[in-house]
């Protein structure tokens, strides 16, 4: 055997970075590019003749190029897990589809904030490195692998959104958002790398999937009986809880949403999309790594069909007189003693831990956010009190994924394609309306609801369009909005047991408490009389055109979902495997 | 890719009001009147669709006295999701879409007083159209869903902007009612959908589910076996999962669609698992969707949306509404609620019974005590509604009666045809109520009288409509009527006496009205120089209405030999799973333990 020396690993590290991280990692690689020459571009002679936006937007588009994998979407089907950067950040199926997804958002992020000329000349270069920077920072949350990676991600995504909160110069409300936002930001950042510590401490690691082994190691349940593991034990569970704190805040989950109306108000409309929809996706899927990463070892994933499904049958049959009649039956009668089955395996407690910490949250979290929603006579704060809810029931696909990870892994991956698909069609639908809000701010200098009313007869496009987005948002079909809550609920009910029953219940009804606040702008730009303070309204063609082209798939995808959620179903195919 | 295929004919027929509403949109500014135009024009041409199913022996009809589906095709929609494009036409559905079709006509033609955004009106209208349309035909449990959701914007906005002072309320009210019922659907829908299993089913019932196509008279068998090979996704999946011998680990092989689930619940026990507090699951997926279909129909206490969004609508979609939007609720119960869930209906049977008896007596006490004239038609609906309900609920196929499916078969039949009268009369009495709005702009009816001797063809026709919304011998609605009272009396003589006790107030309420408006001496009430004869235009909407109403009551028969054959097959597979019910009650034996299905704990 060769001795290991200082050499050997120099060149081992060098190796697996240069041959097997870097090729994964050529689309973040792209955005640093372009970070670089925005920002040096203006020392160069003539540099500053070249519009920023064009540079970023070339740069965005060269990274969202580079995202795709050159085997074509359909060699997701077989790609298998990576960890990339000795353990840092791992390169699946599901990155490779979330990083898909927040370039081609950015891209037509930069197109808006250049139609809404939020990004002038002057300030172009700044405003466009750091919305690329916080891009960076949420292809590395959704891929992270590593608690560093974690905190690092959330960090390099929320630091220039702080920033962006603020882009507005002279305005008070505008630096008002960003100072409470970042006051907000690093308090709960402070707790989170606290619980981090914490679990690190006691775990011996920071790697998601070691840190996972020796959780299962650990043996919970036995723990639980010495006094001494219990407290080993309330030492992880604080540390899970704090952890969790940073990920709501990222997420706006009820209680740690209150920064997001006040944002949302004070910042800009184009700054509202870029949180409302990056940041929230990105968060989005860090939680589920967290998940999945803490609640499961690869040797106890059970096999496709279940490993453990005779025992839930045998169970069953001895359990009741009476001849179990069905499937469910079995299934309900095993689980009976069980309010939340998450399968079995030494790390089920984890599961469990996090399912109904995560479901709870998320039915708080919707329900307040779309009662909140109703005193709102601002729209944005509207619209941050809808995203605070939709976050809720987005986290309800994740409970669900992880409550079904331990026992059936294709019900699983239905319930995250379910989770990409919602996150997919919810890009479109925020996008086209907080686009309508930044350019109706642009012509009326109001985002006062009631300032809305009677658009229809002034720019009947942009105010059925805009209806059309608020009814997706309600979850009607035949809108886009309508088939991701379908597939959530249908996620829920396939996890079963008592608390994702009334998860189940709870998301269904959100749907008709949601119906009341959007129509009422719905109701205000098509029914409602002109106020008289409003001039003439109307948007220019390359606005108008901006709105269709976004809330066109609202509707298109609602006709036709079914190649959007192959696609999404391909994203997860190898997920928890 | 013809007219002749019933992919392409039944399509067209739907979403040709949706496309014109497309084109509608894209046009260019043109004089409301041409939109107008245009709009009567679909509709015309989508009722002449609709009549083209009467040509007997042509590639695409509709055959009087066949039960079983026609028309039917299937195609995948979104197969990840396992929903389908599925359609077909029975006794049930097609006199439902003619009347749907038949009603739009009327209305548009009615909604020419309206002026204000004539272009979006039009539009919406043609979108309602789809919607209804859709409903009635889907046979996919999504897809009805999905349709059924279609209408609902189209009618808040109809509503709220071309409604009455109030209609901002009426308008979100309706909203909120019926999405509240159609979220109780989707859970129920979920739940069903959960719990099906199409290797559960046999060759002949996959057959009648139309998932495996036969030739007419061809052996189920053998195109079972071909189908299983063929290359639809469907049948693959079915053959990998069928593969499994071990049956504990057998998957399940889910779906929407309407016909299996119905096979599913009268032939299989997967529906009979205990979903939450010891009842079953048919039984909550049973009450789910029967809350929301009642929303629709609508009956107490669940109908306060109702009078505020019929006197706010305009006079059309007051008609729509009354007409079609209503009969939604009763065609969901007959198609969905009961064959679905037998057991669950089986139970709960008299509450249903309950339900409509109640709507029946309080709708025509609330009818009696109105001064709004539109307001006293409204509650008059929830009355007439009533009827539906009672006759769709009369399980009166019991072991008492030996299992004689004859008096259910005449309820079912007779809440059949109180829904087309229904539709008939009621659109007839709100265009009628319509026609003195637009002269006098006050519908109060304490202020009308003498107008026979100012409109005097007007009131000749009005009298006659509101005549066979009262039941009268003769015209449409007194079919239904007897036909529900009868049937009631042999499930239960209390409920019978008081139904056809009902029969007095509508007498009453509407002679009542009659005398108001229509007698007396002379018009005293504001807007006296307005009230000129009826014009060309509405005589065209209100003659055809009084001339069905009549024909119908006189020749019942002709409506009755194109419904009667579905209703009563499905009359007959309930009676048949009663009887098997209550002997495997009283054998306690498990279900589809004789004819070899496996009963045990089957799992996916």
């Amino acid at each position: 055997m060769q001795p290991v020396t200082l050499q050997h690993i120099v060149d081992s590290l060098i190796g697996n970075t240069l041959e097997g991280s870097l090729p994964f990692f050529r689309p973040e690689l792209a955005l640093c590019a372009t970070i670089v020459v925005l920002l040096f571009v203006r020392i160069f002679k003539g540099g500053e003749y070249i519009p920023s936006f064009f540079i970023a937007l070339v740069g965005s588009i060269t990274a969202l190029v580079l995202a795709f994998p050159v085997e074509g979407i359909e060699s997701w089907m077989t790609m298998p897990r990576q960890e990339i950067f000795t353990g840092m950040l791992v390169y699946d199926s599901l990155t490779a589809f979330i990083r898909i997804f927040l370039l081609s958002f950015v891209v037509l992020f930069i197109v808006l904030s250049r139609l809404t000329g939020i990004a002038d000349a002057k300030d172009g270069q700044d405003y466009y490195v750091l919305v690329l920077g916080a891009t960076l920072g949420m292809c590395i949350m959704a891929s992270s692998n590593h608690m560093m990676m974690l905190f690092m991600g959330v960090e390099m995504a929320s630091v220039p959104s702080y920033v962006l909160a603020g882009i507005v110069k002279g305005r008070q409300r505008s630096s008002e958002a960003a100072l409470k936002y970042v006051i907000y930001g690093a308090g709960t950042a402070g707790v989170m790398l606290y619980g981090i510590s914490l679990l690190t401490g006691i775990l011996g690691s920071a790697h998601l999937p070691t840190m996972a082994a020796s959780l299962a190691d650990l043996d919970i349940p036995n723990l639980l009986t010495s006094a001494e593991g219990r407290l080993t034990v309330m030492v992880l569970v604080l540390g899970g809880l704090m952890l969790g704190v940073g990920l709501a805040f990222k997420l706006s989950a009820v209680p740690f949403h209150f920064w997001c109306p006040d944002v949302f108000e004070g910042a800009s409309a184009e700054v509202d999309a870029f949180l409302s929809v990056a940041s929230k996706a990105a968060a989005l899927v860090l939680l589920l790594r967290v998940g999945a990463g803490l609640g499961m070892v690869h040797e106890e994933l059970p096999v496709a069909n279940g490993a453990d499904r005779p025992a839930a049958i045998a169970v069953a049959s001895s359990g009741s007189s009476t001849p179990a009649h069905n499937a469910v039956l079995a299934t309900q009668v095993a689980e009976s003693s069980d309010a939340t089955p998450v399968g079995g395996g030494p790390l089920s407690p984890v599961r469990r831990f996090f399912v109904v910490l995560v479901s709870i949250m998320a039915i708080v979290t919707c329900t307040f956010g779309n009662l909140a929603a109703y005193g709102q006579t601002n729209i944005k704060r509207m619209l941050a009190y809808s995203t605070i809810a939709h976050a809720g029931f987005m986290m309800m696909a994740i409970a669900a994924a992880i409550a079904l990870a331990g026992r059936d892994v294709a019900d699983a991956r239905t319930a995250v394609s379910a989770l990409l698909l919602y996150i997919s069609l919810y890009l479109f639908m925020n996008l086209s309306a907080f686009a309508v809000v930044a350019f109706l701010r642009n012509e009326m200098h109001s985002e006062e609801i009631a300032d809305y009313g009677g658009l229809i007869r002034t720019s009947p496009l942009t105010a059925v369009m805009m209806t059309a987005v608020l009814v997706s948002l309600i979850g009607l079909p035949p809108l886009a909005g309508f088939w991701p809550k379908l597939r959530v609920l249908q996620a829920l009910y396939t996890a079963g047991g008592p608390l994702m029953i009334f998860v189940f219940v709870a998301a269904a009804v959100n749907t008709a408490i949601a119906l009341v606040y959007y129509l009422r702008v719905a109701k205000a730009m098509c029914i409602d009389p002109e106020p008289d303070t409003r001039g003439e309204v109307s948007l220019g063609f390359l606005p108008a055109a901006f709105i269709f082209v976004v809330s066109v798939p609202v509707v298109i995808f609602g006709i036709l979902p079914g190649p959007l959620a192959d696609w999404t179903d391909l994203a997860v195919s190898q997920l928890f495997s | 890719m013809t007219l002749s295929d019933p992919k392409v004919y039944l399509s067209l027929l739907v979403f040709l009001p949706a496309l014109a509403a497309l084109v509608l949109a894209l046009l260019p500014r043109l004089a409301d009147e041409s939109y107008k135009l245009i709009s009567l024009a679909v509709t015309i041409f989508v009722f002449i669709l609709t009549l083209g199913f009467f040509r007997s022996g042509a590639p695409i009809d509709f055959e009087a006295g066949v039960a079983e589906m026609q028309n039917l095709f299937n195609i995948d929609w979104i197969p990840s999701f396992g929903i389908q494009y599925f359609m077909a036409l029975d006794g049930i559905s097609f006199p439902l879409v003619v009347l749907t079709a038949f009603l739009s006509m009327l209305a548009m033609a009615a909604s020419w007083p309206i002026n204000k955004h004539v272009k979006g009106y039009c539009i919406l209208f043609l979108l309602l159209e789809t919607g209804m349309l859709g409903v009635f035909m889907a046979l996919d449990f999504f897809l009805f869903y999905v349709f059924w959701e279609v209408m609902l914007l189209p009618m808040y906005f109809l509503i709220g902007v071309w409604g009455g002072p109030r209609r901002e309320y009426a308008a979100i009210k309706f909203f909120l009612y019926t999405l509240v019922g159609s979220v109780l659907m989707l859970i129920a829908i979920l739940m069903l959908y959960f719990n099906s299993d199409l290797t559960r089913l046999d060759a002949q019932q996959l057959a009648d589910a139309g998932i495996v196509s036969t030739a007419k008279g061809g052996d189920v068998e053998q195109a079972f076996s071909a189908w299983k090979s063929s290359k639809a996704p469907l049948a693959q999946k079915y053959t990998e999962i069928t593969q499994e011998a071990d049956l504990t680990q057998r998957k399940q092989l889910h779906t929407f669609n309407i016909l299996a689930l119905q096979q599913m619940g009268q032939h299989t026990d997967l529906f009979d698992g205990v979903a939450l507090w010891g009842k079953s699951i048919q039984w909550w997926a049973f009450l789910l969707l029967f809350i929301g279909f009642v929303i629709k129909v609508p009956s107490v206490p669940l109908h306060t949306w109702l009078p505020d969004a019929h006197v706010e609508a305009p006079t059309p979609i007051s008609m729509i509404l009354a007409g079609i939007l209503l009969k939604m609720g009763g065609y969901g119960i007959l198609r969905i609620c009961y064959p679905i869930c037998p057991d669950a209906g089986y139970d709960m049977a008299y509450f249903v019974c309950f339900v409509g008896v109640l709507s029946m007596v309080y709708g025509a006490f609330a009818a009696l005590a109105q001064k709004d004239f539109k307001r006293m038609v409204a509650y008059s609906s929830v009355s007439h509604m009533g009827y539906v309900v009672l006759g769709l609920g009369v399980w009166s196929a019991v072991a008492d009666t030996g299992y004689n499916p004859d008096y259910w078969k005449m309820g079912a039949n007779g809440a059949m045809f109180q829904m087309i009268a229904h539709g008939i009369s009621s659109a007839g009495m709100f265009f009628m109520v319509g026609v003195i709005y637009d002269r006098v702009h006050h519908r109060d009816l304490e202020k009308f009288g003498g107008l026979f001797a100012k409109m005097p063809v007007y009131s000749g026709l009005a009298v006659g409509i509101f005549f066979a919304g009262l039941g009268l011998p003769g015209l449409c609605g007194f079919i239904g009527e007897v036909l529900v009272v009868l049937s009631v009396w042999k499930y239960s003589y209390a409920l019978a006496v008081i139904s056809a006790a009902v029969v007095i107030l509508t007498a009453g309420y509407i002679l009542w009205a009659i005398q108001r408006v229509y007698l007396g001496a002379e018009y005293k009430g504001p807007h006296g120089e307005a009230l000129t004869p009826i014009t060309m235009r509405e005589l065209s909407i209100a003659v055809p209405l009084l001339v069905l109403a009549i024909v119908f009551g006189v020749y019942p028969t002709s409506l009755l030999n194109y419904m009667q054959p579905s209703v009563d097959l499905q009359i007959d597979r309930l009676a048949a799973w009663t009887e098997e019910h209550d002997n495997r009650v009283t054998a306690t034996k498990p279900l589809g333990a004789e004819d070899g299905q496996v009963a045990d704990a089957w799992h996916r």
